[in-house]
């Protein structure tokens, strides 16, 4: 297999504090494929913003990273000057935020904050990135592109917006797009065109995305593989079909489960018992025994590793290869 | 956006900058008339201006002649449209003390007033908003410190206590720069200038760094709060994660975002200046318009003080104006000229 794009081993995350330290992201790892769009769900606090943040070294202080390594083509970039890192910011990964009212500057022409991030990274002058943004607008779909380059960002609905702001992701043809809640924000009836065009995009130009995001039915539509984060760790990773429709992890299989469907309507919307811990009373073992119906001594007392059960891997001690309990519980495709 | 932030412009989105203007132009002249009001009730509230004019021996009849003459006892509103219609044709009568036009005297102390002030607001910006910038970006330096503490001193000391300190320090002890007067200025046309001599430059130094401390101070602490607050938006975050430069991000981007409240108060606080040049012109001597109005209360030289009122507010109102129109500058948004909007 080719080597990946992006490579996070073990990564954590923490915010000293002056109420003791938090982990935010606890011993994270995954590999992103050139081209491939890598789905990060969980709840509110799950720590995917963080991870997100963590790879473009825009953790907010006194976030840091505490332990880990994080490749970008075999280079590792956790430990680069705030220089370097910015020289990676936008050239070779992009960014997407979750708000498109608030992401751009309202001062400046979206025209001028393109042209200014191409020329940051690229050796052009000004005529020639004023095409290549005319070009960009295009392909991002928005009409009459060379009329709107001098337009200001509140001349543009919400929708527009986060589309110039996946075309300044795209400026400098980043490798990778960290896209952090790109569709939140947006009326439904837009995020599903703004998800298309993430897509179709990223295909085109062969980036790879890491999609932060709370919604299934996003992951769904777009990724191609999903990593599920509980509690700041790593709960399942595998491919988006195997995740959705077997998943390993009771979490994970709760979180299907409280996806509505439109044909068999239950009575009401399944919805996983509890809430998901705080990050100060994190409990011993697996972070989600509390509200796991299969919990049972182990979970309490150690922390499951990923346990490999191909296509996908889950931090469960029900999926322990053996040992654990005399046989993993049988499972029903849903 | 419209995030709720400190000062925010008055004018309310998607009205059109003429209309703006218009509505402007008239709440002006409803304050320059209520100022108006004031200055002329001076002269019928604060002592008798018959009496301020003549002599003890004039005659009763004299007098009554006089007052007929002057138009005193035409009713009130009569006197106060008249009072309008000549200030508004910047005719202020005669002063009591110099017998001679308040306008001309006015035009005469107006130059020294006018560069003391805006070399006042100069040094006040020059050196408020880098440090202003410098603290909000190195907030934990000990220079911004140094900065902030120095800046206490400079917003809580009277104007008057620190001019006399400058002297103390720079004329009394080190004898480096004089310590009253304007020294030696060059006329032009009716202009006078110090700007144009050592001598004149040498004089402006102290008296322009004594009212323009606390401006400096404001205008810094200002900046500082701001500039956090804009680096907290998500548009700097998402500037910072196209990976553009330190420089662009805080120079280009979030000054920028600062300069509508800046503007705001500076320019307000011009008009501040110019009307506290009063403190300052009298420690240090300086012929300008301020200590003319001192010394007119001390001899009730009624005519010069209500002129120096009328136009202290006339200075107001026109650079709140200005103030105002600036904005239409700095911010697109509040620039809607029909078309382009939501798509």
């Amino acid at each position: 297999m080719a080597e990946p794009l992006l490579s996070v081993r073990d990564l954590r995350v923490t915010f000293p504090t002056r109420r003791g330290v938090l982990t935010a992201v606890d011993g994270v790892s995954f590999d992103i494929m050139p081209g491939e769009i890598l789905g990060v769900v969980g709840e509110s606090g799950a720590g995917k913003s963080q991870t997100g943040a963590a790879i473009i070294g825009l953790l907010e202080p006194p976030g840091r990273i505490a332990s880990g390594t994080i490749h970008l083509e075999g280079e590792r970039i956790d430990r680069l000057s705030p220089d370097k890192l910015r020289r990676i910011r936008g050239r070779r990964i992009g960014a997407v935020f979750q708000d498109p009212l608030t992401s751009l500057n309202p001062l400046y022409t979206i025209g001028r904050q393109l042209t200014e991030t191409m020329r940051t990274h690229l050796d052009l002058s000004e005529a020639q990135a004023r095409d290549r943004a005319v070009a960009l607008l295009g392909e991002v779909g928005i009409p009459a592109p060379a009329d709107r380059l001098d337009a200001y960002p509140h001349q543009f609905s919400g929708g527009m917006r986060q589309r110039v702001v996946i075309a300044l992701a795209l400026c400098a043809n980043p490798r990778l797009i960290i896209a952090d809640e790109p569709t939140t924000a947006l009326d439904v009836s837009i995020q599903a065109q703004i998800t298309a065009l993430l897509k179709r995009l990223c295909r085109e130009h062969d980036t790879a995305v890491l999609l932060i995001t709370h919604d299934m039915g996003v992951i769904a539509e777009t990724a191609d593989r999903v990593a599920v984060l509980y509690g700041g760790r790593l709960a399942e990773v595998g491919p988006v079909d195997a995740v959705v429709n077997r998943p390993l992890h009771p979490y994970t299989e709760g979180l299907m489960a409280c996806i509505p469907t439109t044909h068999d309507r239950p009575p009401r919307l399944a919805q996983i018992e509890g809430s998901m811990p705080s990050l100060r009373a994190m409990p011993a073992g697996c972070a989600f025994h509390p509200r796991c119906p299969h919990a049972f001594n182990r979970c309490v007392a150690e922390r499951p590793p990923l346990f490999d059960h191909p296509p996908s891997a889950a931090a469960c001690w029900l999926w322990a290869p053996e040992g654990a309990r005399a046989a993993p519980r049988e499972r029903t495709a849903s | 956006m419209g995030a709720p932030r400190g000062i925010r412009s008055p004018c309310s989105r998607g009205e059109p900058m003429v209309a703006f203007i218009v509505r402007r132009l008239l709440q002006s002249v409803l304050v320059m008339l209520t100022v108006a009001l004031v200055g002329f009730a001076l002269f019928t509230y604060v002592g008798d201006p018959v009496n301020n004019m003549v002599g003890q021996d004039t005659s009763l009849a004299d007098r009554e002649r006089l007052r007929e003459e002057l138009g005193l006892n035409d009713p009130f509103p009569v006197q106060f449209a008249r009072f309008v219609v000549n200030a508004a044709q910047a005719d202020f009568g005669i002063s009591y003390r110099h017998g001679r036009p308040v306008e001309d005297l006015l035009i005469e102390r107006a130059p020294a007033t006018l560069e003391l002030s805006f070399a006042a607001g100069l040094f006040a910006l020059v050196v408020g908003v880098p440090m202003g910038i410098y603290t909000a970006l190195n907030r934990h330096g000990w220079l911004s410190k140094a900065f902030l503490t120095v800046s206490l001193i400079g917003i809580s000391l009277p104007t008057f206590l620190i001019g006399i300190l400058l002297i103390l320090v720079f004329s009394v002890w080190l004898g480096w720069l004089p310590s009253f007067g304007r020294g030696e200025t060059v006329q032009i046309g009716w202009w006078s200038t110090g700007l144009l001599t050592r001598d004149g430059l040498v004089a402006l130094i102290l008296p322009a760094i004594t009212l323009g401390l606390f401006q400096m101070t404001l205008i810094m602490r200002l900046v500082r709060a701001e500039m956090l607050e804009v680096l907290r938006t998500d548009y700097i975050k998402f500037a910072r994660a196209r990976g553009l430069s330190a420089r662009a991000i805080n120079f280009g981007h979030a000054l920028k975002n600062t300069l509508v409240p800046v503007i705001t108060i500076t320019g307000l606080q011009l008009g501040s200046v110019i009307a506290f040049a009063i403190i300052t012109e009298t420690v240090f001597q300086w012929p300008g318009m301020g200590l003319l109005f001192i010394q007119a209360i001390e001899f009730v030289d009624i005519p010069v003080m209500a002129a120096y009122l009328v136009l202290v507010a006339f200075l107001f109102v026109l650079i709140n104006l200005i103030v105002d129109i600036l904005y239409f500058v700095v911010d697109p948004r509040l620039r809607v000229q029909g078309g382009g909007a939501g798509l």
